[in-house]
């Protein structure tokens, strides 16, 4: 089970990379897992205002669907060109060539409030287990 | 506070090999499956071009043995049983006095006055009961034996050449729906050429001592020809592209026959009585209320359970069954309709589509197809 030190995370297993007032968004490793082979992404679309904790998109895999909740406020500024078309991506490379979109963060360069560090987003998912 | 902790569920010979596998285990019917071993996608393609190895030992075994055997099963079941010649299988149903499904079956005739007659996992004990209940008085006796046996299926094109060298049988003699006492892996099994996937293939029912060391050397001599492990998740996506009802989604307690497009299995023409009969008799001669139909989806967004199919923007059927199919590339469905709309989409269909018939996806219309079932039929055999 992979999580990547770097990143932060939601109890929604979402994983987010920060960088120059812009998050990175995707789902974790242990979501991929759980889903099985995703079929099809629906992400948040780009130019929408996004907030915390709402639902903003879809990943639907061959026996599910899951909701996307979006880790932070601010504005969709652009969505994975390749996840149309290749939404196996997000079982393959979930940290990587799987990200889904990227959000303009109203916190600019400060982390938002409520994200989880590796270290607890682990201990959360141990728990699940 | 009473505790109201469902008993654990049950776990299969073959539990320990679906660990080594890391399969993803679900609860199912009361018993641990594997659901996947990897991806239920390179599963599926496995089992459509080389052959899937399947766990089935949590489905109910019940025998009906004894000289009254066949016509207690004609009375209890819709098959005329006493018709299937001894070394064959039918597909069949159980129906309530109501003329309700009360699980779908097959019935492989052993001998001339044994029967073995395998239910669906969830609806085994009532079907246990059932049959305990119809056979009495009748020179037949019901013994559970889904304890006694493990089944593992193998299924696929190329199942019968990775089979043959484990067994003593000529496996060009196992017609599809036959069975045969035989060894594999130098234990006793029964063989039958039936399965759920629309493939060829086996189901080996075997004691369950040798179900690991069968699973096993199955999986050896499969390797070459690109046998793998399939759970659950597979064995529904290939059923549902084989146009085969799922008791639960299709078929219910709630419905007859004849509302899952199944009349054929009710055999009014058998002589005597049988659970049903009167309300199945009555039923045959109203229209139907409903069709069960194909759909295709052209976006790639899946119709599932429950939603709403939609003709021209209006209500008029619901999806039982949807799922991505590998095979075809796009989301297929099986769902009720009011028959009017069924045949207006059907030819509307035919026609080249049009975007009136459509799925309710989650709060957006999906346009759709209306296509013939089977989605999918296996290549013939040389």
């Amino acid at each position: 089970m992979s999580v990547p030190e770097e990143l932060y995370y939601t109890a929604e297993h979402e994983w987010v990379a920060i960088s120059d007032a812009v998050a990175r968004v995707g789902i974790t490793d242990y979501a991929q897992r759980a889903l099985g082979d995703v079929v099809y992404v629906t992400p948040p679309a780009q130019g929408t205002r996004v907030t915390a904790g709402d639902p903003c998109g879809e990943v639907e895999s061959t026996k599910s669907v899951s909701d996307i909740y979006c880790p932070a406020d601010g504005e969709v500024i652009e969505v994975n060109p390749e996840i149309d078309e290749d939404p196996g991506l997000v079982n393959s490379d979930p940290y990587g060539a799987g990200w889904l979109f990227k959000i303009k963060l109203d916190s600019g360069d400060q982390v938002p409030p409520g994200l989880l560090s590796a270290a607890e987003y682990t201990a959360l998912t141990a728990e699940e287990q | 506070m009473p505790d109201t902790q469902a008993p654990a569920p049950r776990t299969t010979p073959l539990a320990a090999v679906h660990k080594d596998l890391g399969a993803a285990m679900t609860g199912f019917a009361g018993w641990l499956m594997p659901l996947r071993y990897g991806s239920e996608t390179a599963e599926h393609n496995a089992v459509r071009n080389a052959a899937g190895l399947f766990d089935l030992s949590h489905m109910g075994e019940l025998m009906v043995a004894g000289d009254g055997a066949g016509a207690a099963l004609d009375y209890a079941l819709l098959t005329e049983a006493s018709a299937i010649k001894p070394g064959r299988a039918r597909y069949t149903m159980i129906c309530a006095p109501d003329g309700g499904v009360i699980d779908d079956l097959i019935v492989y005739r052993l001998t001339e006055s044994q029967y073995l007659v395998v239910a669906n996992a969830a609806n085994a004990a009532v079907v246990a009961a059932e049959l305990t209940d119809r056979v009495s008085g009748r020179g037949a006796t019901m013994t559970d034996l889904t304890d006694d046996y493990a089944l593992i299926a193998i299924q696929g094109p190329r199942s019968a050449a990775i089979l043959a060298g484990l067994t003593s049988a000529d496996l060009d003699d196992v017609r599809y729906y036959a069975s045969y006492p035989a060894t594999v892996a130098g234990a006793t099994a029964l063989l039958a050429r039936t399965g759920y996937t629309g493939e060829d293939g086996f189901e080996i029912f075997v004691g369950p001592a040798d179900a690991v060391r069968i699973w096993q050397a199955l999986t050896e001599a499969g390797q070459a020809d690109g046998l793998v492990a399939a759970g659950l998740a597979a064995r529904d996506s290939l059923r549902l592209e084989a146009g085969m009802p799922l008791y639960g989604n299709e078929l219910g307690r709630d419905m007859t026959p004849f509302d899952a497009g199944l009349g054929r299995v009710v055999k009014l023409d058998k002589p005597g009585d049988f659970v049903g009969r009167a309300a199945l008799a009555a039923r045959a001669q109203s229209a139907p209320s409903r069709e069960l139909v194909g759909l295709a989806g052209r976006t790639r967004r899946v119709p599932r359970h429950g939603y709403a199919v939609l003709w021209d923007g209006e209500p008029c059927g619901t999806v039982t069954s949807g799922a991505p199919s590998p095979t075809l590339g796009k989301p297929i469905a099986m769902a009720y309709m009011a028959p009017a709309a069924a045949a207006a989409a059907r030819s509307a269909s035919a026609g080249g589509g049009g975007e009136r018939l459509a799925v309710d996806v989650r709060g957006r219309a999906e346009p759709a197809d209306l296509v013939p079932l089977p989605f999918y039929k296996r290549p013939a055999r040389d």
